[in-house]
């Protein structure tokens, strides 16, 4: 079988509802594309309230933001596909597509927008494999989504924003966090968080990691320990704790195979998950045509992926001469606009750094490779 | 175990309860649910044993991405249990290495 499409969209998650919305609602023919049963990406797991400005759902919980994206999307006209894995995706932009593990299919677009995510980072360590050692998103998917408890004593290993958030709804579910252990001498994630979950006496150890995860085909004990300032583990200082669940947040990694695949050329970002697909502030890639947003693009949150997404489909809009580059210009000015906003104080002001250094990297690229289409 | 009252997350929608057969013991899962789900309900962690070193693993990633959770589903190996649903009278089976290939798996 063999679809046709102004734009397709990879990926379900907030970036690629966006996408979905700013170029259904303006009358392209737009197909978004995920593998899961049913869209949203990672929004149904959050169930905590963002924050920000108003306009950015401050105060919303993150699978009530997603419903409403869902509605939009509807009004809009876009077409969902689910349960369709993209495995390739051509220069040319034809994707190949196999849908419910059977049905294989091509999608042939004149825009392609990659909004694909990330994966979570693993951690190696002795019983790092036992049943009970998991990512910290496949918990939050464990307890928020299917309802059911991943353990009753948990590790938390790693101290940024998952981390700390995936410990309060892990108490929230039901479940006692018995640590979370950080490497650095600080914690990673927002202030207010970490609070939140020291004030229900949850034990924060900086300058600690794991060191092993010991029991008979599941994890039964931890082992915690204090590192020096070269991240070495010091002797002496081991302590056991008893637990059935340990959790990885250890960052994540921009989902971006696909990228790779089209051509796209890239830069290596560590402060943004790793290797980025170069970009432009319109969210084009080094391939014409090609866009990419969210995480796949640099891992930030969800709020900047939601603004991505449009950005990028203001960018298909445009070149398919959907809305004229005057409109174009007003919508994408309104958009950074807020961007500028989330990518501000001590969490914010690297990201907006480091989507500078993508940009001019983007633009090396390019007049390298002779001027800019 | 399973979470039955939340205090943000409204009431689970009420779904449909049937058996699956897991090593032939008769496990309560809802319909719709991914199979690994309603094994941790349960309280089974162990999907599978590994090809060289016969490791125990279980649920990983959730997401169908690592293959630690691939168990052996109506007769055909290395299914994701994280991503496939449960239907009423599955017959799951703890996977020992790479379990055994059918020749529709083999044909692909
Ligand atoms: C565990 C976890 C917890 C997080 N918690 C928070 C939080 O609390 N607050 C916050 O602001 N941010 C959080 N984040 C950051 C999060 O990444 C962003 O909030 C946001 O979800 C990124 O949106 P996205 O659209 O780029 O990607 P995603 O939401 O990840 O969506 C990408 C979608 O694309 C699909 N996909 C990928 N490849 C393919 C393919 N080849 N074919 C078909 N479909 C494909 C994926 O299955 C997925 O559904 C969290 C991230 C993770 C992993
Ligand atoms: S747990 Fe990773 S594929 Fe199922």
């Amino acid at each position: 079988m063999e679809k046709k499409a102004n734009v397709l969209v990879i990926g379900a998650g907030p970036a690629g509802l966006c996408a979905g919305i700013e170029t259904g609602k303006s009358g392209a023919k737009v197909i978004v594309i995920d593998e899961n049963t049913r869209p949203g990406g990672q929004l149904f797991k959050q169930i905590h309230r963002f924050f920000g400005s108003e306009q950015h759902h401050a105060g919303v919980r993150g699978f009530e933001i997603g419903e409403m994206l869902l509605h939009k999307c509807k009004e809009a006209g876009v077409e969902m596909m689910l349960s369709s894995v993209v495995w390739g995706l051509s220069p040319e932009f034809r994707a190949g597509v196999v849908r419910e593990g059977k049905r294989s299919m091509t999608i042939t677009a004149d825009k392609v927008i990659l909004a694909t995510g990330a994966s979570e980072n693993s951690l190696m360590f002795p019983g790092w494999t036992l049943p009970g050692v998991m990512g910290a998103g496949a918990a939050q998917t464990m307890m928020n989504i299917h309802r059911v408890l991943p353990g009753k004593r948990a590790l938390m290993i790693g101290s940024g924003n998952v981390g700390l958030i995936v410990s309060y709804q892990l108490l929230q579910a039901g479940c006692e966090v018995k640590a979370v252990v950080e490497i650095l001498p600080r914690v990673g994630g927002y202030k207010v968080h970490a609070n939140k979950i020291a004030r229900l006496g949850v034990d924060i150890l900086i300058s600690h990691t794991v060191l092993e995860v010991r029991g008979r085909e599941r994890v039964e004990e931890a082992i915690v320990g204090r590192g020096d300032r070269n991240l070495r583990p010091i002797p002496g200082t081991e302590r056991t704790i008893s637990v059935d669940l340990v959790c990885l947040a250890v960052g994540l990694t921009p989902l971006s195979e696909l990228a790779w695949l089209a051509g796209c050329k890239f830069g290596y970002f560590p402060l943004l998950g790793g290797f980025v697909p170069l970009h432009n502030r319109g969210m084009e890639t080094t391939v014409s045509g090609m866009y990419i947003a969210g995480d796949a693009s640099g891992i930030e949150e969800a709020s900047t992926a939601m603004e991505e997404g449009r950005l990028a489909g203001v960018g298909a809009l445009e070149s398919l001469a959907f809305i004229s580059a005057a409109e174009a210009d007003s919508r994408r000015k309104e958009i950074e606009q807020n961007l500028l906003m989330l990518r501000k104080g001590p969490y914010g002001d690297f990201r907006h750094k480091e989507k500078e250094k993508i940009y001019s990297e983007w633009k090396k690229v390019k007049e390298k490779a002779g001027g800019y289409h | 175990m399973r979470i039955e009252k939340h205090p943000v997350l409204p009431d689970r929608p009420a779904g449909k309860k049937v058996d699956i057969f897991v090593d032939g013991r008769k496990v309560e899962a809802y319909e719709g649910e991914p199979i690994a789900a309603a094994l941790w309900a349960a309280g089974i962690k162990k999907f599978r044993y590994t090809r060289k070193e016969k490791q125990p693993r279980g649920y990983f990633c959730g997401l169908g991405r690592c293959t630690d959770c691939v168990m052996t589903v109506d007769g055909v190996a290395n299914v994701r249990t994280c991503i496939t649903p449960v239907k009423g009278g599955m017959v799951v089976q703890t996977q020992k290495g790479l379990g055994i290939w059918k020749k529709r798996q083999m044909s692909w």
